[in-house]
C-alpha cells in the first residue's frame, strides 16, 4: 500500500476509491437522482438488455451523471425489448423500447442531459395500483 | 478492474455471525462466481445494520432491497431470482407487523425512519476490513484537517463548542476533558479508548468497533494531537474476539498507509496504538480501575483526585474516552461544531446509540438525536411490545440505571432528563419489560450481577449489595416483611453514599427505582404473598379447576414429584406441600384445567 504523506495524497486516494462506493452512496437517496430501470426478464436478456445496462452504466459514469441503474422484471413490452424506464427527479417515468447500445447513448445525451425526447417512447398505457 | 453493477452487503456483526452470516457470505460469493457474475456483483461483509432482531441481514444495492433472516441456503435463491431475473425474493423481505405488507426497502421501515446515524454512520455501509472504503466516506479527512490546518487548541475549542459529552455513561464534556489533559505537563501522555463495555444487554461499542474501527483510530489520533500524546491504548475485553480482530486489521492498514506511526501526513506528529485486553470485569469500565488493569494490577478503582488527566496510566497524564464518544469526533471536525450542536437538546448535543433489548419487537441497535422521547424509541423504532402485551417498564443505563414507567414515556431523552426521572443514560442499554415481568425479580437480577462484579474494595458495596440481594431473595420467596422494604431503602442509600466508585454509587438504583415506581408490587409480595406477574415461583400455586378436569390422569402421570392424586375419571388434586411448581401439569393438560393462583 502507498503511504499517505499529505492531505493531497489522501484526497487522491479518496477520488480513486469514491467511484466504487457511489453505487451504495446513491442508492440511499435514489429519488433525487435519475433512476433507470432495465427490464431484465428472459425476453430482455435474450435481446441484449445486459449489454444495454453495461453501456448505460459506462456512459453515465464517463459523463459523471449521478444515476441509479437497476434491473427489473418484465415490463410486458416483450415485442419491444430491450426496454428501459427512465425517471428523472420530479417528472413522470418514460419507457423506451428497442434500446441498443447506440440508442442508450442517445437517450443519455438527448433525454437525460437535455430533456429532448427521443424516438421509441412507449406510451404508458396501463394503470398500476399505486396510481389508482 | 471490475465495474460492479450490484453490491450485496452482508452483515458481519457478531449477532448475525451467530446465525451463520459468514456461511451465507461464502455461499453468495460461490454462487455468484458459478454463474459467472463475479465481475458484476460484489459481495461485501459490513458491520452491524442494527436490526439484529431479524438477522442475518442482506442489503442489495442499488435497489436498496432489505432482506431479513437470510439463511445460508437462501443464497442460490437470491442470486437466481433477484440478481439474474430481477425479481425480489418476497418471502425474505421485512414484513410490517401492523399492515402485514412486505417492505422492500429500509427507508420505509419504521425502525430506520426516526434514526439519525452519526456514530453508526458507516456501520452496515462499508467493509470494515477495507481502509479505502472508510477513506471514500471522508475517513481520515478530519485528522488531516486537524494536523494541517488547526492548532491543538483550536481543535479543543471546536470540541468544546460542539457540546459533545462522554457517551460511556458519565456525560462529562469531552472538550473539557481534552483541555485539562492537554494542560498537564509531562514527557509522555496517553490516549485511552475505553472499550470495556460491561452492561448486560449493551453492544453499541462492540458494533462500532466491528463495523467502523477506523473511526475510533482516527479520533484517538486527533485526541493525541490535542493533548500532546504519541501513544494510544485500546482497553478491550477479550470476549469481543471479532472486534479485536477487525481493530487489529484496521490498525495494520492504517500503519501501512502511514496514518499511524511517525510523521503522519508529513507533519512532526507521531502516534500509534496498542491493544490491551481486559478479562471482562464490569468495574474496569470505571477509568481508574481500567488504568490499573492495564498496568497489570488488580482492576480496582482508586480515589479521584488525582484524576487520570493529571496522573493516569503509568502515572502519566491520560485521557480516557469511550468508543462511541470517539466515533463522533471525526464527524464533528468534518462538519463543524455548529452542525453538531444544532442536533439534540440544550445540554445534550448530538445523538445517542441505544441497544434495544427485552420484550420488544425490534431488538437491535439504534441511534437517535438526543431529545427523542422514550415512546418514539420503544413504540415507533422498537415496534412496540412483543406479542401485543402491555408495556410495563424500561430499564435504562443497565445495572446502574433505574426503571422508568408509563408516566415517563414522553420524556425527551438526554443526560439530565433521565437523571431527573430517577434513572440515567448510562452507556445506552435499554431493556424493555412487559406485564409478565416481576419488578422485584428484575431488581434482583441486576443485584445478582453487581454482587458478582463488585471488586470488593469498599465494604458498603461488597457487603451491602450482598445483603440487598438476600433481602430481595427473601421477598421473592414469600418470606419478606414490610420492614424488609424499608431496610432495602435505607441500605441502598448507605451504599450509594459510602462507595468509592460509580459501581457502588449506582448499584442500588434498580432497587430504589422499582420501590419508588412499583411499591404496590413489593407490598403484594410481602403482605399478600402474591407475585402479580406470576414470576416468583415460590409465590405461585398450581390448582386444578374441578369444572374442567375430566380425570384423564395426564397431569398425574407427568408430575415429576407425584404431587397429583386422583382416580381415573375423577377430579384430580395437587398437594401444595409436595409441588415444586415446575408447570409440567399445566403443559400436559388438554382441558385447561390447571391454573395458577
Amino acid at each position: 500500500m502507498e503511504k499517505i504523506k499529505s492531505l493531497a495524497d489522501l484526497k487522491k486516494i479518496k477520488a480513486d476509491v469514491e467511484g466504487k462506493m457511489n453505487l451504495r452512496e446513491r442508492s440511499e437517496n435514489p429519488e433525487q437522482l435519475v433512476q433507470i430501470k432495465v427490464a431484465m426478464a428472459t425476453c430482455g436478456i435474450a435481446s441484449g438488455a445486459k449489454a444495454v445496462m453495461d453501456q448505460l452504466i459506462q456512459t453515465l459514469d464517463k459523463q459523471q451523471i449521478p444515476a441509479v441503474v437497476t434491473q427489473t422484471g418484465c415490463m410486458g413490452y416483450c415485442y419491444a425489448e430491450p426496454t428501459i424506464e427512465v425517471k428523472k427527479p420530479g417528472s413522470e417515468p418514460v419507457v423506451f423500447g428497442y434500446v441498443d447500445a447506440a440508442k442508450a447513448d442517445e437517450i443519455v445525451e438527448k433525454y437525460i442531459k437535455n430533456n429532448e425526447l427521443v424516438d421509441g417512447i412507449i406510451p404508458v398505457n396501463y394503470e398500476n395500483i399505486e396510481r389508482k | 478492474m471490475a465495474n460492479y453493477k450490484m453490491h450485496l452487503l452482508v452483515c458481519g456483526g457478531t449477532g448475525c455471525r451467530a446465525s451463520q452470516s459468514d456461511q451465507l457470505f461464502e455461499n453468495l460469493k460461490n454462487t455468484i462466481a458459478e454463474k459467472g457474475l463475479a465481475n458484476d456483483v460484489q459481495v461485501i461483509t459490513t458491520g452491524c445494520f442494527g436490526f439484529c432482531e431479524k438477522g442475518p441481514i442482506v442489503k442489495v444495492m442499488p435497489d436498496n432491497t432489505f432482506y431479513t433472516q437470510v439463511a445460508p441456503q437462501d443464497a442460490s435463491e437470491i442470486v437466481n431470482e433477484h440478481i439474474i431475473k430481477g425479481r425480489k425474493v418476497n418471502r425474505l423481505l421485512y414484513i410490517n407487523p401492523e399492515t402485514e405488507e412486505h417492505i422492500a426497502d429500509s427507508k420505509h421501515m419504521g425502525f430506520y425512519r426516526k434514526q439519525l446515524r452519526i456514530a453508526l454512520r458507516n456501520c452496515g455501509f462499508i467493509d470494515p476490513e477495507n481502509i479505502n472504503e472508510y477513506i471514500a466516506r471522508d475517513g481520515y479527512a478530519a485528522l488531516a484537517k486537524c494536523l494541517s490546518e488547526m492548532t491543538p487548541q483550536q481543535v479543543i475549542e471546536e470540541m468544546k463548542k460542539s457540546g459533545l459529552r462522554g457517551r460511556g455513561g458519565g456525560g462529562f464534556p469531552t472538550g473539557m476533558k481534552w483541555d485539562i489533559t492537554s494542560q498537564s505537563k509531562a514527557d509522555q501522555k496517553y490516549v485511552v479508548c475505553n472499550a470495556d463495555e460491561g452492561d448486560p444487554g449493551a453492544f453499541m461499542d462492540r458494533s462500532i468497533m466491528e463495523g467502523d474501527p477506523h473511526s475510533v483510530i482516527e479520533a484517538m489520533a486527533i485526541c493525541g494531537y490535542c493533548i500532546g500524546a504519541s501513544k494510544g491504548l485500546v482497553y478491550i475485553r477479550a470476549e469481543y474476539p471479532l472486534a479485536v480482530e477487525r481493530l487489529k486489521i484496521a490498525m495494520e492498514q492504517a500503519r501501512q498507509m502511514g496514518l499511524l506511526g511517525d510523521n503522519i501526513f508529513g507533519t512532526s506528529f507521531n502516534f500509534d496504538i496498542e491493544i490491551r485486553y481486559g478479562a471482562g470485569a464490569f468495574v474496569c469500565g470505571e477509568e481508574t480501575a481500567l488504568i490499573h488493569s492495564m498496568e497489570g494490577l488488580r482492576g480496582e478503582p482508586t480515589m479521584k483526585p488525582p484524576f487520570p488527566s493529571v496522573s493516569g496510566y503509568m502515572q502519566a497524564p491520560t485521557n480516557v474516552n469511550n468508543v462511541e464518544t470517539f466515533a463522533n469526533v471525526p464527524v464533528i471536525i468534518n462538519k463543524g461544531a455548529e452542525w453538531f450542536a444544532s442536533i439534540g437538546t440544550e445540554k445534550s448535543k448530538g445523538t445517542k446509540v441505544f441497544a434495544l433489548a427485552g420484550k420488544i419487537n425490534n431488538v437491535g441497535l439504534i441511534e437517535v438525536p438526543m431529545g427523542t422521547t422514550l415512546r418514539e424509541v420503544i413504540f415507533e423504532i422498537g415496534g412496540g411490545i412483543k406479542g401485543g402485551k402491555k408495556f410495563k417498564a424500561v430499564q435504562t443505563g443497565g445495572p446502574s440505571g433505574g426503571c422508568l414507567t408509563e408516566k415517563h414515556l414522553d420524556i425527551a431523552i438526554d443526560f439530565d432528563s433521565l437523571t431527573a426521572a430517577g434513572s440515567m443514560m448510562g452507556s445506552g442499554g435499554m431493556i424493555v419489560m412487559d406485564e409478565d415481568d416481576c419488578m422485584v425479580s428484575m431488581a434482583k437480577f441486576y443485584l445478582d450481577f453487581t454482587v458478582e462484579e463488585s471488586c470488593g474494595k469498599c465494604a458498603p458495596c461488597r457487603v451491602g449489595n450482598k445483603r440487598l440481594n438476600e433481602k430481595l431473595e427473601k421477598i421473592c420467596s414469600g418470606k419478606g416483611t414490610r420492614e424488609d422494604i424499608d431496610l432495602l431503602r435505607n441500605l441502598s442509600h448507605v451504599i450509594k453514599d459510602a462507595s468509592l466508585c460509580g459501581l457502588g454509587q449506582t448499584s442500588p438504583n434498580p432497587v430504589l427505582s422499582t420501590i419508588d415506581n412499583f411499591y404496590d408490587e413489593y407490598i403484594a409480595h410481602v403482605v399478600d404473598k402474591r407475585c402479580p406477574s406470576g414470576q416468583c415461583k415460590a409465590l405461585l400455586q398450581y390448582h386444578i379447576n374441578p369444572d374442567n378436569c375430566v380425570g384423564c390422569t395426564a397431569c398425574a402421570r407427568n408430575c415429576p414429584v407425584n404431587a397429583i392424586t386422583g382416580e381415573r375419571k375423577q377430579v384430580h388434586h395437587i398437594d401444595q406441600s409436595t409441588c415444586i411448581k415446575c408447570g409440567a401439569c399445566m403443559e400436559k393438560c388438554k382441558f385447561n384445567a390447571v391454573f395458577i393462583k
